[in-house]
Protein backbone atom coordinates (compact mmCIF):
# COMPACT_ATOMS: atom_id res chain seq x y z
CA UNK A 1 0.00 0.00 0.00
CA UNK A 2 1.21 3.45 -0.86
CA UNK A 3 1.12 6.09 1.79
CA UNK A 4 -0.71 9.37 1.44
CA UNK A 5 1.13 12.56 0.72
CA UNK A 6 0.26 16.17 1.13
CA UNK A 7 -0.84 18.74 3.62
CA UNK A 8 -3.03 16.52 5.81
CA UNK A 9 0.04 14.71 7.11
CA UNK A 10 1.51 17.95 8.41
CA UNK A 11 -1.70 18.78 10.22
CA UNK A 12 -1.29 15.59 12.23
CA UNK A 13 2.46 15.97 12.58
CA UNK A 14 3.00 19.61 13.47
CA UNK A 15 1.12 20.12 16.76
CA UNK A 16 2.95 17.31 18.54
CA UNK A 17 6.31 18.05 16.96
CA UNK A 18 6.22 21.78 17.69
CA UNK A 19 5.19 21.11 21.27
CA UNK A 20 8.05 18.64 21.65
CA UNK A 21 10.46 21.08 20.01
CA UNK A 22 9.49 23.95 22.32
CA UNK A 23 9.65 22.07 25.62
CA UNK A 24 12.39 19.49 24.92
CA UNK A 25 14.60 20.39 21.94
CA UNK A 26 14.88 24.12 22.52
CA UNK A 27 15.79 23.65 26.23
CA UNK A 28 18.35 21.00 25.25
CA UNK A 29 20.13 23.51 23.00
CA UNK A 30 19.75 26.36 25.47
CA UNK A 31 21.36 24.18 28.11
CA UNK A 32 24.47 23.74 25.97
CA UNK A 33 24.73 27.52 25.58
CA UNK A 34 24.25 28.14 29.32
CA UNK A 35 27.09 25.79 30.09
CA UNK A 36 29.54 28.28 28.52
CA UNK A 37 28.24 31.26 30.49
CA UNK A 38 28.54 32.55 34.00
CA UNK A 39 24.87 32.14 34.73
CA UNK A 40 23.33 32.60 38.16
CA UNK A 41 19.78 33.14 39.27
CA UNK A 42 20.90 36.62 40.28
CA UNK A 43 22.23 37.70 36.86
CA UNK A 44 19.65 36.01 34.68
CA UNK A 45 19.50 38.97 32.26
CA UNK A 46 23.21 39.70 31.86
CA UNK A 47 25.06 36.48 31.22
CA UNK A 48 28.81 36.58 30.78
CA UNK A 49 30.60 34.25 28.37
CA UNK A 50 33.26 32.28 30.23
CA UNK A 51 34.27 29.62 27.72
CA UNK A 52 35.09 26.31 29.33
CA UNK A 53 35.28 27.62 32.89
CA UNK A 54 32.17 25.79 34.06
CA UNK A 55 33.51 22.50 32.68
CA UNK A 56 36.85 23.14 34.38
CA UNK A 57 35.02 23.69 37.65
CA UNK A 58 33.09 20.45 37.20
CA UNK A 59 36.20 18.36 36.63
CA UNK A 60 38.11 20.14 39.38
CA UNK A 61 35.32 19.56 41.87
CA UNK A 62 36.04 16.79 44.33
CA UNK A 63 32.34 16.16 44.92
CA UNK A 64 31.87 15.51 41.18
CA UNK A 65 34.27 12.57 41.40
CA UNK A 66 32.61 11.31 44.58
CA UNK A 67 29.25 11.42 42.81
CA UNK A 68 30.64 9.42 39.87
CA UNK A 69 32.05 6.83 42.26
CA UNK A 70 28.70 6.61 44.05
CA UNK A 71 26.77 6.18 40.81
CA UNK A 72 29.00 3.22 39.97
CA UNK A 73 28.54 1.68 43.42
CA UNK A 74 24.78 2.17 43.12
CA UNK A 75 24.74 0.69 39.63
CA UNK A 76 26.89 -2.31 40.53
CA UNK A 77 24.50 -3.15 43.39
CA UNK A 78 21.17 -2.38 41.79
CA UNK A 79 21.49 -3.32 38.10
CA UNK A 80 22.56 -6.99 38.43
CA UNK A 81 20.24 -7.36 41.43
CA UNK A 82 17.21 -6.29 39.44
CA UNK A 83 18.18 -8.30 36.37
CA UNK A 84 18.93 -11.59 38.11
CA UNK A 85 15.97 -11.49 40.47
CA UNK A 86 13.68 -10.15 37.75
CA UNK A 87 14.65 -12.99 35.44
CA UNK A 88 14.25 -15.69 38.10
CA UNK A 89 10.84 -14.42 39.13
CA UNK A 90 9.73 -14.11 35.50
CA UNK A 91 10.97 -17.64 34.79
CA UNK A 92 8.95 -18.97 37.72
CA UNK A 93 5.82 -17.02 36.82
CA UNK A 94 5.54 -16.68 33.06
CA UNK A 95 3.38 -19.75 32.63
CA UNK A 96 -0.14 -19.73 34.00
CA UNK A 97 -0.11 -21.96 37.04
CA UNK A 98 -2.12 -21.75 40.25
CA UNK A 99 -1.28 -18.55 42.11
CA UNK A 100 0.99 -17.03 39.47
CA UNK A 101 -1.34 -14.10 38.84
CA UNK A 102 -1.34 -13.13 42.51
CA UNK A 103 2.44 -13.31 42.61
CA UNK A 104 2.77 -11.14 39.52
CA UNK A 105 0.66 -8.44 41.17
CA UNK A 106 2.65 -8.74 44.44
CA UNK A 107 5.97 -8.33 42.65
CA UNK A 108 4.68 -5.43 40.60
CA UNK A 109 3.36 -3.42 43.57
CA UNK A 110 6.75 -1.85 44.41
CA UNK A 111 7.00 -0.63 40.79
CA UNK A 112 3.77 1.32 41.13
CA UNK A 113 4.69 2.67 44.55
CA UNK A 114 6.06 6.12 43.88
CA UNK A 115 9.74 6.88 44.52
CA UNK A 116 8.81 9.45 47.14
CA UNK A 117 6.67 6.99 49.11
CA UNK A 118 9.17 4.15 48.75
CA UNK A 119 12.01 6.42 49.90
CA UNK A 120 10.05 7.55 52.95
CA UNK A 121 9.25 3.94 53.90
CA UNK A 122 12.92 2.94 53.60
CA UNK A 123 13.98 5.98 55.60
CA UNK A 124 11.63 4.88 58.37
CA UNK A 125 12.51 1.16 58.31
CA UNK A 126 16.28 1.80 58.23
CA UNK A 127 16.29 4.62 60.78
CA UNK A 128 18.54 4.25 63.85
CA UNK A 129 15.46 3.59 66.00
CA UNK A 130 13.66 1.81 63.17
CA UNK A 131 12.17 -1.63 62.97
CA UNK A 132 15.13 -3.21 61.22
CA UNK A 133 17.60 -2.26 63.94
CA UNK A 134 15.15 -3.49 66.54
CA UNK A 135 14.81 -6.80 64.70
CA UNK A 136 18.60 -7.18 64.39
CA UNK A 137 19.47 -6.33 67.98
CA UNK A 138 16.49 -7.48 70.05
CA UNK A 139 14.76 -10.22 68.09
CA UNK A 140 17.53 -11.96 66.16
CA UNK A 141 20.38 -10.87 68.46
CA UNK A 142 22.74 -10.54 65.51
CA UNK A 143 24.39 -7.49 66.98
CA UNK A 144 24.15 -5.65 70.26
CA UNK A 145 24.68 -2.18 68.84
CA UNK A 146 22.22 -0.36 66.60
CA UNK A 147 23.60 0.06 63.10
CA UNK A 148 23.59 3.56 61.62
CA UNK A 149 22.38 2.51 58.20
CA UNK A 150 21.77 5.96 56.86
CA UNK A 151 24.50 8.08 58.37
CA UNK A 152 27.48 5.97 57.33
CA UNK A 153 28.14 6.55 53.61
CA UNK A 154 28.99 2.95 52.70
CA UNK A 155 25.92 1.51 54.38
CA UNK A 156 23.68 4.28 53.09
CA UNK A 157 24.70 3.50 49.51
CA UNK A 158 23.89 -0.16 50.12
CA UNK A 159 20.45 0.79 51.47
CA UNK A 160 19.87 2.99 48.41
CA UNK A 161 20.90 0.07 46.18
CA UNK A 162 18.53 -2.28 47.99
CA UNK A 163 15.74 0.24 47.53
CA UNK A 164 16.55 0.32 43.81
CA UNK A 165 16.36 -3.46 43.63
CA UNK A 166 13.16 -3.67 45.68
CA UNK A 167 11.48 -1.15 43.44
CA UNK A 168 12.77 -2.46 40.12
CA UNK A 169 12.49 -6.25 40.20
CA UNK A 170 8.83 -6.13 39.14
CA UNK A 171 9.65 -4.04 36.08
CA UNK A 172 12.37 -6.41 34.90
CA UNK A 173 9.99 -9.31 35.62
CA UNK A 174 7.25 -7.94 33.36
CA UNK A 175 9.62 -7.33 30.44
CA UNK A 176 11.26 -10.75 30.87
CA UNK A 177 7.86 -12.46 31.08
CA UNK A 178 6.82 -10.95 27.77
CA UNK A 179 10.03 -12.25 26.19
CA UNK A 180 9.79 -15.71 27.76
CA UNK A 181 6.34 -16.19 26.29
CA UNK A 182 7.90 -15.75 22.87
CA UNK A 183 10.38 -18.63 23.27
CA UNK A 184 9.10 -21.55 21.16
CA UNK A 185 7.83 -24.39 23.37
CA UNK A 186 9.08 -27.21 21.12
CA UNK A 187 12.68 -26.21 21.88
CA UNK A 188 12.11 -27.00 25.54
CA UNK A 189 10.43 -30.29 24.68
CA UNK A 190 13.31 -31.36 22.51
CA UNK A 191 15.75 -30.42 25.23
CA UNK A 192 13.98 -32.35 27.96
CA UNK A 193 13.88 -35.41 25.68
CA UNK A 194 17.63 -35.08 25.40
CA UNK A 195 17.81 -35.24 29.19
CA UNK A 196 18.72 -31.59 29.55
CA UNK A 197 18.28 -30.35 33.13
CA UNK A 198 16.62 -27.09 34.10
CA UNK A 199 19.87 -25.18 34.52
CA UNK A 200 21.16 -26.24 31.09
CA UNK A 201 17.79 -25.42 29.56
CA UNK A 202 18.04 -21.88 30.91
CA UNK A 203 21.63 -21.56 29.83
CA UNK A 204 21.49 -23.00 26.33
CA UNK A 205 17.91 -22.31 25.25
CA UNK A 206 16.23 -19.60 27.28
CA UNK A 207 18.98 -17.05 27.74
CA UNK A 208 20.22 -17.11 24.12
CA UNK A 209 16.69 -16.68 22.73
CA UNK A 210 15.92 -13.65 24.91
CA UNK A 211 19.28 -11.96 24.50
CA UNK A 212 17.91 -8.82 22.93
CA UNK A 213 15.49 -8.42 25.84
CA UNK A 214 18.33 -8.82 28.33
CA UNK A 215 20.25 -6.16 26.43
CA UNK A 216 17.26 -3.81 26.47
CA UNK A 217 16.70 -4.31 30.22
CA UNK A 218 20.38 -3.85 31.00
CA UNK A 219 20.52 -0.63 29.02
CA UNK A 220 17.39 0.84 30.57
CA UNK A 221 18.53 -0.10 34.08
CA UNK A 222 21.95 1.47 33.62
CA UNK A 223 20.35 4.67 32.37
CA UNK A 224 17.96 4.43 35.32
CA UNK A 225 20.83 4.03 37.78
CA UNK A 226 22.46 7.19 36.41
CA UNK A 227 19.17 8.99 36.87
CA UNK A 228 18.77 8.12 40.54
CA UNK A 229 17.70 11.27 42.34
CA UNK A 230 14.57 11.16 44.48
CA UNK A 231 15.67 8.39 46.84
CA UNK A 232 19.08 9.97 47.48
CA UNK A 233 17.58 13.44 47.85
CA UNK A 234 15.03 12.27 50.41
CA UNK A 235 17.01 9.64 52.33
CA UNK A 236 20.51 11.12 52.73
CA UNK A 237 20.37 14.34 50.69
CA UNK A 238 23.93 13.57 49.63
CA UNK A 239 25.21 13.71 53.20
CA UNK A 240 27.08 13.30 55.40
CA UNK A 241 29.55 15.82 53.93
CA UNK A 242 28.64 15.00 50.29
CA UNK A 243 29.75 11.40 50.75
CA UNK A 244 26.56 9.93 49.25
CA UNK A 245 26.08 12.58 46.57
CA UNK A 246 25.13 11.35 43.09
CA UNK A 247 25.35 13.42 39.90
CA UNK A 248 21.79 14.64 39.90
CA UNK A 249 21.65 15.59 43.57
CA UNK A 250 24.88 17.51 43.01
CA UNK A 251 23.42 19.23 39.98
CA UNK A 252 20.24 20.14 41.83
CA UNK A 253 22.14 21.50 44.77
CA UNK A 254 24.47 23.62 42.61
CA UNK A 255 21.52 25.02 40.69
CA UNK A 256 18.96 25.66 43.37
CA UNK A 257 20.90 25.99 46.64
CA UNK A 258 24.00 27.71 45.32
CA UNK A 259 22.22 29.29 42.31
CA UNK A 260 25.12 28.43 39.99
CA UNK A 261 23.09 27.47 36.92
CA UNK A 262 26.07 27.63 34.54
CA UNK A 263 27.94 25.01 36.55
CA UNK A 264 24.83 22.85 36.79
CA UNK A 265 24.25 23.08 33.02
CA UNK A 266 27.82 22.01 32.34
CA UNK A 267 27.44 19.15 34.81
CA UNK A 268 24.22 18.00 33.19
CA UNK A 269 25.94 17.94 29.77
CA UNK A 270 28.83 15.93 31.14
CA UNK A 271 26.20 13.64 32.59
CA UNK A 272 24.35 13.30 29.28
CA UNK A 273 27.61 12.60 27.41
CA UNK A 274 28.54 9.86 29.88
CA UNK A 275 25.14 8.21 29.42
CA UNK A 276 25.33 8.51 25.63
CA UNK A 277 28.86 7.06 25.69
CA UNK A 278 27.84 4.13 27.87
CA UNK A 279 24.85 3.41 25.67
CA UNK A 280 27.05 3.46 22.55
CA UNK A 281 29.57 1.11 24.17
CA UNK A 282 26.80 -1.28 25.13
CA UNK A 283 25.43 -1.31 21.58
CA UNK A 284 28.94 -2.04 20.32
CA UNK A 285 29.46 -4.91 22.73
CA UNK A 286 26.04 -6.31 21.95
CA UNK A 287 26.82 -6.32 18.22
CA UNK A 288 30.14 -8.05 18.67
CA UNK A 289 28.64 -11.00 20.54
CA UNK B 1 11.43 -35.17 43.89
CA UNK B 2 9.35 -33.11 41.55
CA UNK B 3 6.94 -32.04 44.27
CA UNK B 4 9.86 -31.08 46.50
CA UNK B 5 11.15 -28.87 43.72
CA UNK B 6 7.76 -27.25 43.25
CA UNK B 7 7.54 -26.70 46.97
CA UNK B 8 10.94 -24.99 47.03
CA UNK B 9 10.01 -22.74 44.13
CA UNK B 10 6.78 -21.71 45.81
CA UNK B 11 8.57 -21.14 49.12
CA UNK B 12 11.07 -18.83 47.42
CA UNK B 13 8.29 -17.03 45.59
CA UNK B 14 6.42 -16.50 48.83
CA UNK B 15 9.57 -15.18 50.51
CA UNK B 16 10.13 -12.73 47.63
CA UNK B 17 6.47 -11.76 47.70
CA UNK B 18 6.67 -11.02 51.41
CA UNK B 19 9.73 -8.83 50.85
CA UNK B 20 7.91 -7.04 48.03
CA UNK B 21 4.86 -6.26 50.08
CA UNK B 22 6.30 -6.03 53.60
CA UNK B 23 7.30 -2.33 53.41
CA UNK B 24 3.84 -1.46 52.11
CA UNK B 25 2.10 -3.41 54.87
CA UNK B 26 4.38 -1.82 57.42
CA UNK B 27 3.43 1.59 56.06
CA UNK B 28 -0.27 0.75 56.41
CA UNK B 29 0.15 -0.53 59.97
CA UNK B 30 2.15 2.55 60.97
CA UNK B 31 -0.54 4.80 59.50
CA UNK B 32 -3.13 2.98 61.62
CA UNK B 33 -1.15 3.38 64.85
CA UNK B 34 -2.15 6.09 67.28
CA UNK B 35 0.56 8.74 67.59
CA UNK B 36 1.26 7.77 71.20
CA UNK B 37 2.25 4.24 70.22
CA UNK B 38 4.59 5.29 67.40
CA UNK B 39 7.69 5.15 69.60
CA UNK B 40 6.62 2.47 72.03
CA UNK B 41 9.35 0.10 73.03
CA UNK B 42 9.62 -2.69 72.13
CA UNK B 43 8.09 -1.73 68.74
CA UNK B 44 5.25 -3.99 67.68
CA UNK B 45 4.57 -5.09 64.14
CA UNK B 46 0.82 -5.30 64.69
CA UNK B 47 -0.44 -2.24 66.55
CA UNK B 48 -2.27 -2.96 69.79
CA UNK B 49 -4.77 -0.19 69.03
CA UNK B 50 -5.87 0.98 65.63
CA UNK B 51 -7.16 4.40 64.69
CA UNK B 52 -8.06 6.40 61.63
CA UNK B 53 -6.97 9.65 63.26
CA UNK B 54 -3.83 9.88 61.11
CA UNK B 55 -5.95 9.69 57.98
CA UNK B 56 -8.35 12.33 59.32
CA UNK B 57 -5.46 14.59 60.18
CA UNK B 58 -3.76 14.09 56.80
CA UNK B 59 -6.94 14.43 54.75
CA UNK B 60 -8.30 17.44 56.61
CA UNK B 61 -5.95 19.71 58.50
CA UNK B 62 -2.87 18.73 56.49
CA UNK B 63 -4.62 19.43 53.17
CA UNK B 64 -3.99 16.08 51.52
CA UNK B 65 -7.46 16.21 49.99
CA UNK B 66 -6.32 19.31 48.13
CA UNK B 67 -3.00 17.74 47.09
CA UNK B 68 -4.87 14.72 45.78
CA UNK B 69 -7.08 17.02 43.74
CA UNK B 70 -3.99 18.86 42.40
CA UNK B 71 -2.37 15.57 41.41
CA UNK B 72 -5.56 14.40 39.73
CA UNK B 73 -5.96 17.66 37.79
CA UNK B 74 -2.35 17.71 36.65
CA UNK B 75 -2.43 14.05 35.64
CA UNK B 76 -5.70 14.29 33.73
CA UNK B 77 -4.71 17.47 31.89
CA UNK B 78 -1.31 15.98 31.02
CA UNK B 79 -3.03 12.85 29.74
CA UNK B 80 -5.35 14.84 27.50
CA UNK B 81 -2.34 16.58 25.93
CA UNK B 82 -0.17 13.44 25.76
CA UNK B 83 -2.77 11.30 24.04
CA UNK B 84 -4.01 13.99 21.66
CA UNK B 85 -0.54 15.02 20.48
CA UNK B 86 1.07 11.57 20.49
CA UNK B 87 -1.74 9.79 18.70
CA UNK B 88 -1.81 12.46 15.98
CA UNK B 89 1.96 12.19 15.62
CA UNK B 90 1.81 8.42 15.53
CA UNK B 91 -0.92 8.58 12.89
CA UNK B 92 1.16 10.95 10.76
CA UNK B 93 4.16 8.60 10.99
CA UNK B 94 2.08 5.52 10.36
CA UNK B 95 -0.03 6.71 7.43
CA UNK B 96 1.65 9.63 5.67
CA UNK B 97 4.80 10.45 3.77
CA UNK B 98 6.16 13.92 4.25
CA UNK B 99 9.41 15.83 4.10
CA UNK B 100 11.56 15.41 7.19
CA UNK B 101 9.65 12.35 8.31
CA UNK B 102 12.50 10.04 9.21
CA UNK B 103 14.70 12.80 10.61
CA UNK B 104 11.98 14.14 12.89
CA UNK B 105 11.10 10.60 14.00
CA UNK B 106 14.73 9.95 14.93
CA UNK B 107 14.83 13.21 16.87
CA UNK B 108 11.68 12.38 18.82
CA UNK B 109 12.94 8.89 19.60
CA UNK B 110 16.19 10.45 20.81
CA UNK B 111 13.98 11.99 23.48
CA UNK B 112 13.59 8.51 24.98
CA UNK B 113 17.16 8.56 26.26
CA UNK B 114 17.51 12.20 27.33
CA UNK B 115 17.52 12.14 31.13
CA UNK B 116 14.72 14.50 32.10
CA UNK B 117 16.84 16.18 34.74
CA UNK B 118 19.32 17.29 32.08
CA UNK B 119 16.57 19.62 30.94
CA UNK B 120 15.69 20.90 34.39
CA UNK B 121 17.57 24.19 34.25
CA UNK B 122 16.68 25.38 30.74
CA UNK B 123 13.06 24.28 31.26
CA UNK B 124 13.03 26.22 34.50
CA UNK B 125 14.19 29.36 32.65
CA UNK B 126 11.73 28.78 29.79
CA UNK B 127 8.79 28.23 32.12
CA UNK B 128 9.62 31.46 33.95
CA UNK B 129 9.76 33.33 30.66
CA UNK B 130 6.39 31.92 29.66
CA UNK B 131 4.93 33.08 32.97
CA UNK B 132 4.10 29.51 34.02
CA UNK B 133 6.36 29.41 37.07
CA UNK B 134 4.58 28.27 40.23
CA UNK B 135 1.54 27.15 38.22
CA UNK B 136 0.08 23.75 37.54
CA UNK B 137 0.29 24.47 33.80
CA UNK B 138 4.04 24.61 34.18
CA UNK B 139 3.86 21.00 35.35
CA UNK B 140 1.35 19.87 32.73
CA UNK B 141 3.16 21.09 29.60
CA UNK B 142 6.52 19.66 30.67
CA UNK B 143 5.04 16.30 31.69
CA UNK B 144 3.17 16.09 28.39
CA UNK B 145 6.22 16.95 26.30
CA UNK B 146 8.35 14.44 28.16
CA UNK B 147 5.84 11.64 27.55
CA UNK B 148 5.49 12.22 23.81
CA UNK B 149 8.42 10.02 22.63
CA UNK B 150 7.40 6.85 24.47
CA UNK B 151 3.68 7.23 23.77
CA UNK B 152 4.24 8.01 20.08
CA UNK B 153 6.53 5.00 19.74
CA UNK B 154 4.00 2.68 21.37
CA UNK B 155 1.01 3.96 19.39
CA UNK B 156 2.83 4.05 16.04
CA UNK B 157 3.74 0.39 16.48
CA UNK B 158 0.12 -0.45 17.04
CA UNK B 159 -1.24 1.77 14.24
CA UNK B 160 1.22 0.11 11.84
CA UNK B 161 -0.29 -3.26 12.65
CA UNK B 162 -3.78 -2.13 11.58
CA UNK B 163 -4.38 -3.18 7.98
CA UNK B 164 -4.31 -0.54 5.25
CA UNK B 165 -7.42 -2.09 3.68
CA UNK B 166 -9.38 -0.14 6.26
CA UNK B 167 -7.87 3.11 4.97
CA UNK B 168 -9.08 2.32 1.48
CA UNK B 169 -12.59 1.46 2.48
CA UNK B 170 -12.87 4.65 4.51
CA UNK B 171 -11.69 6.58 1.44
CA UNK B 172 -14.24 4.82 -0.77
CA UNK B 173 -16.95 5.81 1.67
CA UNK B 174 -15.78 9.38 1.17
CA UNK B 175 -14.24 9.77 4.63
CA UNK B 176 -11.16 11.93 5.06
CA UNK B 177 -8.01 11.43 7.11
CA UNK B 178 -9.66 12.76 10.28
CA UNK B 179 -12.53 10.24 9.99
CA UNK B 180 -10.05 7.42 9.55
CA UNK B 181 -8.08 8.64 12.57
CA UNK B 182 -10.86 9.45 15.00
CA UNK B 183 -13.53 6.89 14.15
CA UNK B 184 -11.50 3.90 13.01
CA UNK B 185 -7.86 3.85 14.12
CA UNK B 186 -8.29 5.25 17.63
CA UNK B 187 -11.16 2.94 18.66
CA UNK B 188 -9.26 -0.07 17.27
CA UNK B 189 -6.18 0.84 19.28
CA UNK B 190 -7.62 0.49 22.77
CA UNK B 191 -5.18 -2.32 23.70
CA UNK B 192 -2.22 -0.02 23.04
CA UNK B 193 -3.65 2.69 25.27
CA UNK B 194 -3.59 0.42 28.34
CA UNK B 195 0.19 0.12 28.73
CA UNK B 196 0.50 3.75 27.62
CA UNK B 197 -1.92 4.79 30.37
CA UNK B 198 -0.18 2.78 33.07
CA UNK B 199 3.36 3.89 32.20
CA UNK B 200 2.42 7.54 31.77
CA UNK B 201 0.30 7.50 34.93
CA UNK B 202 3.27 6.11 36.84
CA UNK B 203 5.65 8.80 35.64
CA UNK B 204 3.29 11.78 35.83
CA UNK B 205 1.60 10.87 39.12
CA UNK B 206 4.83 10.38 41.02
CA UNK B 207 7.00 13.01 39.35
CA UNK B 208 9.07 14.74 42.00
CA UNK B 209 12.08 16.87 40.95
CA UNK B 210 10.31 19.12 38.45
CA UNK B 211 7.38 19.83 40.78
CA UNK B 212 9.86 20.48 43.57
CA UNK B 213 11.59 23.03 41.34
CA UNK B 214 8.70 25.12 40.08
CA UNK B 215 5.92 24.86 42.69
CA UNK B 216 6.32 27.22 45.66
CA UNK B 217 2.70 27.93 46.58
CA UNK B 218 1.69 25.31 49.19
CA UNK B 219 -1.85 25.27 47.75
CA UNK B 220 -0.58 24.11 44.35
CA UNK B 221 1.48 21.20 45.63
CA UNK B 222 1.04 17.77 44.12
CA UNK B 223 1.15 14.69 46.37
CA UNK B 224 4.87 13.82 45.97
CA UNK B 225 6.14 17.26 46.98
CA UNK B 226 3.48 17.61 49.67
CA UNK B 227 4.68 14.33 51.22
CA UNK B 228 8.37 15.16 51.03
CA UNK B 229 7.68 18.58 52.44
CA UNK B 230 5.54 17.30 55.29
CA UNK B 231 8.10 14.68 56.27
CA UNK B 232 10.88 17.27 56.15
CA UNK B 233 8.92 19.62 58.39
CA UNK B 234 7.49 17.17 60.94
CA UNK B 235 10.24 14.57 61.05
CA UNK B 236 8.60 12.35 63.64
CA UNK B 237 4.96 12.36 62.51
CA UNK B 238 5.34 9.11 60.60
CA UNK B 239 1.71 8.08 61.12
CA UNK B 240 0.50 11.10 59.18
CA UNK B 241 3.30 10.79 56.61
CA UNK B 242 2.19 7.26 55.81
CA UNK B 243 -1.52 8.10 55.88
CA UNK B 244 -0.67 10.73 53.24
CA UNK B 245 1.49 8.21 51.38
CA UNK B 246 -1.43 5.81 51.18
CA UNK B 247 -3.63 8.58 49.81
CA UNK B 248 -0.93 8.99 47.14
CA UNK B 249 -0.47 5.30 46.37
CA UNK B 250 -4.03 3.96 46.46
CA UNK B 251 -5.33 5.65 43.27
CA UNK B 252 -2.45 4.27 41.22
CA UNK B 253 -2.82 0.77 42.71
CA UNK B 254 -6.55 0.85 41.89
CA UNK B 255 -5.81 1.95 38.33
CA UNK B 256 -3.30 -0.86 37.98
CA UNK B 257 -5.60 -3.52 39.41
CA UNK B 258 -8.34 -2.30 37.10
CA UNK B 259 -6.14 -2.50 34.00
CA UNK B 260 -3.70 -5.26 34.90
CA UNK B 261 -5.62 -7.94 33.00
CA UNK B 262 -5.00 -6.05 29.76
CA UNK B 263 -1.62 -4.75 30.84
CA UNK B 264 0.46 -7.92 30.63
CA UNK B 265 -1.35 -8.91 27.45
CA UNK B 266 -0.62 -5.48 25.95
CA UNK B 267 3.07 -5.69 26.75
CA UNK B 268 3.28 -9.23 25.42
CA UNK B 269 1.61 -8.23 22.18
CA UNK B 270 4.01 -5.30 21.85
CA UNK B 271 7.03 -7.49 22.48
CA UNK B 272 5.95 -10.11 19.97
CA UNK B 273 5.46 -7.46 17.32
CA UNK B 274 8.61 -5.55 18.22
Amino acid sequence: MRKKNGAAGYLFFLPGFLFFALFILYPLIRNLIYSFYDFRLTNINQLKFVGLDNYKHVFGDEVFWISIRNIFIYGIISVPGQMILGFLVAYALYQNRPGTKTFRVLYFLPVITSWVVASLIFKYVFADQGFLNYAITDILHLSDRTISWLSEPGKALIVLGILGIWKGVGWAMVIYMAALQGVPKDQYEAASLDGCNAWNQIRYITLPSIRSTTFFIQMMLIIGAFNVFTSVYLITNGGPLHQTEVMLTRMYQKAFSEYDLGYASALSYVFAVIIAGLTAVQFRLNKQE
Amino acid sequence: MRSLKTFCIYALLVAGGVISIYPLVYMLLTALKPMTLLFEFPPRFLPSEMTLSNFREAWGSQNFALYLLNSLLVTLASFALIFLLSSMLAFAYSRFDFKGKSLSFAIIMGGLVIPSLTLLIPQFVLIRQLGLFDSRWGLIVVYAAGSIPFTTFLLKGFFDSITRDIDESVEMEGGGAWTLFASIILPLSKPAFVPATIFNALTVWEEFPWALTIINDPLKRTLPIALANFQGQYTTQWGIVFAGSLIAVIPIILLFLLLQRYFIAGITAGAVKG
